[in-house]
């Protein structure tokens, strides 16, 4: 196991190389100056000058490569042109309430997928394969934003049952004291149920609308999974032995079905950590899609990229999760390795 | 000739035996009609604002009522279609072209054109998708040309594994041989045996993807990427509409998002159509 894990982290470098080069590219192998772009419209020749050789930019791209990457071992962004804050510190500040909302948005819909494939395997042409045909049809044509936003008007305008979309907490909540930055879990580690149960209000609607993005594949690829292994011959001598349907469905089908579901996590992280930006746009969440959304407007390109960089990593590391959880689950794995 | 038979007859097959795919063909068809007319249809000019009747809600003279400046947000909707559609269709025909070049490239020559074919697709798998198109346009500058660039970028890796593994299977199919026994030179080969070899498949991915394309490219204009106002565009009208939601103007944002998901909706059906027309094999 531990040599696996060793050859697995070493898959994992070269993506890690090809995204540090691209990010890198991104802002400095692309037309514009960005000297001229950091000096303002005003400046004058020399001060552009000196920018550049502040910069480093008057330097070979491979020195300017190297320079880069000593920068982010250090772990140093840059920093933003309007707050003039470090990026790093803001990302890392900002990462907990994006990791909140998209890791609960994955449940809620891990919590109403699996199910959902499961019952649609068993008893194909019901009622309920026809539901998860509709949902899984419809979820992936519904645009992420639009859905938040339709959440908004029925659960707050029409309803009022939830909270305005206003980030983390109302206006009149004070944040629990910072331990691991998820307010649901600092909340109840300090013992605090009113703050516990206000965060929760609201993240109930952003998550949902994660939620119902990230339904469609999981559902998709559990019934798909399901089908093949309830058709399968295990299952057959199951059933021949006399097992109760539950016992063949819950104990023998489910878990081997769950490992294609598993592999599908990858992209559907791929599509929530995309989607976890315009959500943060429409309840005005303030997680690092938001930190990116407004220094994009702002034309201010070291937030831009420090969040690209973040998110590439942070993805590279969930899918290196996932083999590892693969892994663990499936030993055959373990044995071509 | 009688293969075409064949396909059409295999098509209206498809066809009548889901309806669900002649009722998206149909939407298709309303689709490119209102991207090829849509202006000189609609009855209002779709960026005259008009501050005294701003804000109604949809009635007989406004069929989805005005926005904040009071322009009628119908015509909006139906003009904002040929910008959505262009950018969509204009992207996927982008990544067509090189995904599916460099794609057949890699398969048919393999080694070291596989390689590093291989090796730009998984790099760009290593991004989730929307925060790289993010990324590019930021870059590259904020345009309406960028973003189909960008759009064309992330689904790059898509066409590429595709047309890599349609030429790869054919590299030393009978044909091929047949075509370098007579003295055909490699490019010849690849582009005048192989490559139409692999255009079908190519081309049910195209379908495939379109709606991916155009979501993406309405999200990075919601974000405020590429499409700058006043222009009609679905995904800038709902981040307009937006801020009007929590005070129950709803049908600013609910129109164009209405459009947005029907033509998604439209276009993945029509891929799954196609699909089991082009490759009755893959039918799910």
């Amino acid at each position: 196991m531990p040599t696996l894990i060793l050859k697995r982290l070493a898959m994992t470098i070269p993506s890690l190389i090809g995204v540090v080069i691209v990010t890198f590219l991104l802002t400095r192998a692309l037309p514009g100056d960005p000297a001229a772009y950091f000096a303002g419209p005003a400046a004058s020749a020399e001060a552009i000058e000196q920018i550049r050789a502040k910069l480093g930019l008057d330097q070979p791209l491979p020195v300017q490569f190297v320079r880069y990457v000593v920068d982010l071992v250090h772990g140093d962004l840059g920093s933003s042109l309007t707050t003039g804050q470090p990026v790093a510190a803001e990302i890392a500040a900002r990462l907990p309430a994006s990791a909140e909302l998209t890791l609960l948005g994955l449940l809620v819909s891990m919590a109403i997928a699996v199910p959902l494939g499961i019952l649609a395997a068993t008893k194909p042409g019901s009622m309920v394969d026809h539901a998860c045909r509709i949902v899984t049809t419809a979820g992936v044509s519904l645009p992420v934003f639009f859905t938040g936003l339709i959440l908004v008007y029925v659960f707050y305008y029409l309803l009022g049952w939830a909270p305005a979309p206003l980030g983390r907490l109302g206006i009149f909540d004070s944040p629990p004291p910072t331990i691991t930055g998820f307010y649901l879990i600092d909340s109840l580690l300090v013992g605090d149920g009113t703050t516990f149960v206000a965060s929760l209000k609201q993240l109930v609607l952003p998550a949902l609308t994660l939620g119902i993005f990230a339904l469609a594949p999981i559902a998709r690829m559990t019934r798909a999974s399901m089908l093949a292994v309830l058709s399968s011959d295990f299952v057959r001598t199951a059933r021949a032995c006399g097992l109760s349907s539950y016992t063949v469905v819950v104990t023998y089908a489910f878990r081997n079905a769950m490992l294609p579901v598993i592999t599908t996590l990858g992209m559907v992280f791929s599509f929530l950590l995309g989607a976890n930006v315009l959500v943060e746009k429409v309840f005005a969440w303030p997680g690092i899609g938001s930190f990116a959304v407004e220094a994009l407007i702002a034309s201010d390109f070291a937030p831009v990229q420090g969040f690209v960089l973040t998110m590439a990593v942070l993805y590279v590391a969930l899918n290196l999760a996932i083999d590892m959880l693969y892994g663990l689950i499936d030993p055959r794995t373990r044995m071509d390795a | 000739m009688t293969a075409l038979v064949a396909t059409m007859r295999h098509a209206r097959y498809v066809v009548s035996e889901n309806p669900v795919t002649g009722l998206a063909f149909g939407l298709f068809v309303l689709i490119v009609l209102a991207a090829l007319f849509g202006p000189f249809l609609v009855p209002y000019d779709p960026l005259a604002s008009n501050t005294s009747m701003a804000l109604q809600p949809p009635s007989a003279r406004f069929w989805f009522g005005t926005d904040q400046l009071g322009r009628d947000i119908f015509s909006r909707v139906i003009v904002a279609t040929r910008l959505d559609f262009g950018i969509a269709v204009s992207s996927v025909v982008l990544v067509f072209a090189m995904g599916g070049l460099a794609g057949v490239a890699a398969g048919f020559f393999g080694g070291w054109t596989d390689r590093i074919v291989g090796r730009i697709a998984d790099t760009i798998m290593a991004f989730p998708l929307f925060v790289l198109a993010m990324g590019i346009v930021a870059a590259l500058g904020n345009t309406v040309q960028n973003i189909v660039i960008a759009t064309a970028i992330v689904n790059f890796p898509l066409y590429a594994r595709v047309a890599r593994a349609e030429a790869n299977v054919r590299r030393e199919a009978g044909f091929v041989e047949a075509a370098r026994l007579s003295g055909n030179g490699e490019w010849r080969i690849l582009v005048f045996q192989v490559l139409p070899n692999v255009i079908p498949i190519l081309v049910v991915q195209m379908s495939l993807t379109m709606g991916y394309a155009i979501l993406n490219a309405a999200g990075l204009s919601f974000i405020g990427l590429g499409v700058r106002p006043p222009t009609p565009e679905w995904g800038i009208m709902v981040a307009e509409g937006a801020a009007f939601i929590v005070s129950g103007e709803w049908w600013i944002a609910f129109f164009p998002g209405l459009a947005l998901m029907t033509a998604v909706f439209c276009f993945n059906l029509l891929g799954d159509g196609l699909r089991d027309i082009v490759d009755p094999r893959r039918r799910t």
